[in-house]
């Protein structure tokens, strides 16, 4: 950390302009330095260690043998059908929730844009507070709520005459888009209202002149105005739905025979490494879930932002 | 993207655009709006809120009861008050257990935290104030490694901490949370709003030096944006789930994350009931989050905006 230039670094065969930079690049070096070391190794040594397999000899007696396999556990990944069964699971789960909690946020994004600023003001931390709550409080919360044994869900729809079992394998799911539109909606909400307060007041103005209705304006102005948050949300909210584990994970505490081990993509992962010990099995299951995330993101994103708006 | 960008970079002051509406909306009504509108706005936003809330009086609630009271008595009103004796049974339990929990979470947090400030601050600096070669390779890799799924490097990454020699130690935690690729995305678009590059021309001109720039011009504009950057790290370190449970055996190296799914497991594997105790202990945990959430509400808000409006 020599602080002021020493003049000889300044040579004019380099160009002070030149060691300048040089400098400043120079502040980039620790993040990059860590993040290839704790970013790009871990994927290549997941690309590598996809290649081998551990294959026991003769009739599993004696050490084990580490052969290389090529892209046989990728392929066999591939093929997997219980894999796949998560990953659909996951992904219908997925479509279903997803816009669901959307449109709910955009709902509640355009309500507090409706509301006079003071009304929005007092509402905004309430309702942005389970967003602060920690994810797996969260969860805990719900799986509790849920409990027939001492949440006051299940009393409350007996009123009804509702026999509501949230743990069985009919609502499980249910259970879980509630408790993720609980936690997501205000994230989503905040970003989508922030984007309608950057909007200029005199669009609406001029909207209103020409007499649209206010319901009206919501809907052709204000939401193809935050089309690019919208999209932003979705993609997080996909990345995040097909990579679902502490949820399930808890609520496999609660369920155990409706919530399987392989119940999602990641927890058949962690089985695959941490129960069943077969690190390149769940490496190249790994990379499969990457490469579906990925997918699924990149069509997304290009479906939706082709977008004559900015 | 730039006029978004200098809306949003202070993050603080309300830019024009919203003062504007601020003033305009604040004593609208019947001439905007009809009654009946407003009406249905209020209860849409009424609503929500009960929906928020709801869950969160439930836990605060069934934290003063004891165990029996729990199952018995109505989830959302009070029972006979026992709330600092199951405080005193969460802190003493397992000689104190929870409290090292707690203490673990907010050593690992601020440590972690601290040297991804500095490492992610001084990376997006150098990437906004400096062009040198490689600069747009650099960018791509930050902004590419937002697609790459984090939970999918946890088992190549597990293997390499193993190498490491890093696995069930706090560092497993710690070091790799420095290299955050978010933030140097943050930084970089704060840096670019916050720092006049004609400033650090004339501490040029002054006779100082790049690093001396940096520390005394760059990062003092930076720490509004920094305090941002340290407090969205802070709460998602607080909230990490998935590494601490990967990498840490120990239940005294625990975070109370790792620690409350252990006692909700606990119900399953033996006869021991500790509901009591999580529902306390889940209290507790998001104590500190919310109260620091709300009084810095403005940095993490701009934070969060800031990043998803480009």
């Amino acid at each position: 950390m020599a602080l002021p230039t020493h003049p000889q670094a300044r040579i004019p065969r380099l160009g002070w302009q030149r060691v300048m930079a040089l400098k400043g690049a120079s502040l980039t070096v620790p993040f990059f330095l860590g993040f290839a070391l704790f970013t790009v190794v871990p994927m290549a040594m997941a690309l590598k260690e996809s290649l081998y397999a551990e294959k026991g000899s003769g009739l599993g007696f004696g050490a084990k043998t580490v052969e290389f396999v090529g892209f046989d556990n990728v392929a066999e990944g591939f093929a997997d059908g219980r894999f796949w069964a998560s990953m659909l699971r996951v992904a219908l789960f997925a479509v279903i929730s997803i816009p669901l909690i959307q449109v709910v946020s955009i709902g509640l994004a355009l309500l507090l844009d409706a509301a006079a600023q003071r009304v929005a003001d007092r509402f905004r931390i309430p309702l942005l507070l389970p967003y602060m709550i920690p994810g797996i409080v969260a969860t805990l919360i719900w799986i509790y709520l849920y409990s027939p044994a001492v949440g006051p869900l299940t009393p409350f729809f007996h009123l009804f005459g509702v026999d509501a079992d949230f743990y069985s394998g009919d609502l499980v799911w249910v259970s879980i888009g509630n408790l993720m539109a609980w936690s997501g909606i205000g994230f989503n909400m905040l970003i989508v209202y922030a984007a309608l307060r950057s909007v200029d007041e005199s669009v609406y103005d001029a909207a209103r002149i020409d007499g649209a209705s206010e319901l009206r304006i919501a809907w052709s102005i204000k939401v193809p105005l935050v089309r690019r948050s919208l999209v932003l949300t979705t993609v997080l909210s996909i990345i995040g739905t097909l990579q679902i584990f502490s949820d399930t994970m808890l609520f496999k505490s609660m369920a155990p025979e409706t919530i399987t081990r392989d119940f999602t993509p990641i927890m058949a992962i962690y089985d695959w490494a941490f129960q069943q010990g077969d690190f390149a099995y769940a490496s190249a299951l790994s990379i499969v879930l990457a490469l579906v995330v990925g997918t699924a993101s990149a069509i997304f994103y290009r479906l939706t932002n082709k977008a004559p708006t900015s | 993207m730039t006029t978004i960008l200098e809306k949003s970079t202070p993050p603080v002051p309300p830019s024009p655009a919203v003062r504007r509406r601020a003033s305009g909306r604040g004593g609208d009504g019947p001439t905007r709006h009809s009654r009946r509108t407003k009406a249905l706005v209020l209860g849409g936003l009424v609503f929500f809120t009960l929906y928020s809330l709801a869950p969160i009086w439930w836990l605060v609630v069934s934290a003063t009861k004891n165990q029996s009271d729990l199952y018995t008595t109505n989830g959302l009103w009070f029972s006979d008050f026992h709330f600092t004796d199951n405080l005193r049974q969460l802190f003493t339990y397992q000689d104190g257990i929870f409290l090292k929990w707690l203490w673990n979470t907010v050593f690992y947090g601020v440590v972690g935290t601290v040297g991804m400030t500095v490492v992610c601050v001084a990376c997006g600096y150098a990437l906004a104030m400096y062009r040198f070669r490689g600069r747009s390779v650099l960018m791509g890799c930050v902004i590419g490694s937002f697609l790459v799924p984090h939970a999918l490097l946890t088992i190549p990454s597990f293997l390499l901490y193993t190498d490491l020699r890093m696995v069930d130690t706090p560092w497993a935690i710690i070091v790799p949370s420095f290299f955050n690729a978010f933030s140097v995305y943050l930084a970089k678009v704060y840096a670019e709003g916050a720092i006049p590059p004609e400033l650090l021309e004339a501490a040029r001109i002054d006779g100082a030096g790049e690093y001396r720039i940096f520390l005394t011009v760059g990062a003092r504009l930076m720490s509004t944006g920094a305090a941002t950057i340290f407090l969205l790290g802070f709460v998602g370190s607080w909230n990490s789930f998935f590494g601490p449970l990967v990498f840490l055996r120990t239940p005294e190296k625990w975070t109370v994350m790792v620690g409350l799914y252990s006692w909700l497991k606990v119900k399953v594997d033996n006869s021991a009931d500790l509901t009591g105790m999580v529902v306390v202990g889940s209290l507790i945990s998001l104590i500190p989050m919310v109260a620091l959430m709300i009084s810095m509400q403005r940095y993490w808000r701009s934070g969060v905006t800031l990043g998803s409006l480009k």
